[in-house]
């Protein structure tokens, strides 16, 4: 396809006896939303970890169009091995920006120096420009008077949204979201998915991994469904949830919408 | 209780203090800090041979008595034709002292600073060493500071070692009236207290340290 902006092919990774993820497969277009879903244990934070290679799979291809591609191949050995290792992992970073399960936000510095941070220490944009767009990110999701506030002075909505805008500062071709709500209470969840569903709306091309199925089925343009360390199933949103094919599939979603059956 | 040689040799005891034993501490301090961060990088190295130097500098530091340390530099190193005067000699064992000390803090210090720190100073694109630089030694420094003022407060208290090696500082001049006098008891106790009040007014300076860094927490 010539539009896939990233394409995964055949991922490994094991952590010691735990073979995490058994072979998967994704393909990102631009301006796609890609939501992961699935038990925990199935490999979906993994996976998007492996995307930006805050994790190294032990095999596999991850290929960004007009990039570089990266092949896997077993765990480095040498100290040479780990340091080529770590300029694959370095180049895939550059095109995508990730927010956190826990927002991960530097704790001293305040939430303009958290946005500009990227943007004026790596990309080397003039620090007056990185803090006028930075200013304007935070205007958007409703924080520009928090500009000077440090990450403690935010509700965990707050800092989430900020993690958010850190991540959209760097301006990457691809958002990486790992859980962006599950640590958050229950009232702040809103805050966090319209600003996501905005972003998604404006064409961003973004793999979220989440529990908020109402989210996946609303704003994502195709859901997998981790299971074990392997897709179980693929699909449209509106197939997947209304007409699982797969059994493990139901007994999952039965499981999140019914809890108490 | 003589109190008046008590009071004459009050101010000869302070000005020790304060030209010997402070400048001292602080010079060595300041050096031993650098060689700490250098050591603690050291232990935290993917380089395995490299792990390995950082562990046997902080157990040979930590391993033999700074006296001893400081006689080997002083009275051993003029066999081999090397000889430093008292004052280089002390600043170089004492720095290495607390660099071998310190080492083991500010090691223990970036450790805990949670793992999503790193992650996340990946994530906007930073090398290891930025990340390092920028996010992680920041926040490790703030933690590292009451341990560390405890190494300084200690190398306080054993810059006295060095009137073993001739260097003119608060006890050398205690103990050079005490000589003269044959007042030892008065003349020790009048050093206890000085060592007592230098120490007390630099934990304030902790403290101010601390409250500085305390801000964003």
């Amino acid at each position: 396809m010539s539009d896939a902006l990233l394409t995964a092919r055949g991922i490994h990774k094991s952590f010691g006896d735990n073979h995490v993820l058994r072979g998967i497969d994704l393909e990102v277009r631009r301006g796609q939303v890609v939501a992961l879903i699935g038990p925990s244990g199935s490999g979906k934070t993994t996976m998007l970890r492996s995307l930006n290679g805050l994790e190294t799979p032990d095999a596999g291809t991850l290929a960004f169009d007009g990039g570089p591609s990266v092949t896997f191949e077993g765990a480095p050995r040498s100290g040479r091995a780990r340091r080529a290792a770590e300029a694959r992992r370095t180049a895939l970073r550059d095109r995508s920006a990730m927010v956190f399960q826990h927002h991960n936000l530097f704790p001293h510095k305040t939430v303009l120096q958290n946005v500009t941070e990227g943007p004026v220490q790596v990309q080397r944009v003039p620090r007056a420009q990185a803090e006028e767009r930075g200013r304007a990110l935070l205007d958007r999701v409703g924080l520009a008077e928090k500009a000077d506030a440090y990450p403690r002075q935010l509700s965990g909505g707050q800092q989430q949204r900020v993690g958010i805008v850190r991540a959209l500062a760097l301006e990457p071709d691809l958002l990486l979201f790992d859980e962006p709500t599950s640590s958050l209470d229950p009232e702040l969840v809103g805050d966090v998915l319209s600003v996501m569903k905005g972003l998604a709306d404006e064409g961003w091309t973004m793999v979220v991994v989440t529990h908020e199925l109402q989210f996946a089925r609303s704003v994502a343009d195709e859901v997998l469904f981790l299971d074990g360390g392997v897709v179980a199933e693929r699909g449209a949103p509106a197939q997947l949830f209304s007409a699982p094919r797969e059994e493990r599939t139901r007994q999952f979603l039965h499981r999140i919408l019914h809890p108490l059956d | 209780m003589d109190v008046e040689l008590f009071l004459d040799s009050w101010w000869p005891i302070v000005l020790g203090g304060l030209t010997g034993t402070i400048p001292l501490a602080l010079m060595s301090f300041a050096i031993g800090l650098v060689i700490a961060l250098g050591v603690a990088l050291l232990r935290l190295s993917t380089h395995r041979a490299l792990r390995a130097a950082g562990r046997v500098y902080v157990s040979v530091i930590r391993g033999t008595p700074l006296l001893v340390q400081l006689f080997v530099i002083f009275y051993g190193l003029p066999t081999l034709g090397v000889t430093i005067d008292p004052w280089p000699s002390a600043i170089v064992a004492f720095s290495l002292n607390v660099g071998g000390y310190a080492a083991e803090v500010i090691r223990a210090a970036i450790l805990s600073v949670p793992q999503g720190q790193w992650e996340a100073g990946y994530v906007v694109g930073m090398s290891r060493q930025r990340t390092l630089r920028r996010i992680i030694l920041p926040q490790a420094a703030r933690v590292s500071v009451p341990p560390l003022s405890n190494t300084f407060i200690s190398l306080v208290k054993d810059t006295s070692l060095a009137s073993l090696i001739l260097v003119t500082e608060l006890f050398r001049k205690a103990r050079e009236i005490a000589d003269f006098t044959s007042e030892f008891l008065l003349l020790y106790l009048e050093a206890a207290i000085i060592y007592w009040i230098f120490c007390t007014v630099l934990s304030f300076g902790q403290d101010r340290i601390e409250k500085k860094l305390e801000q964003y927490v």
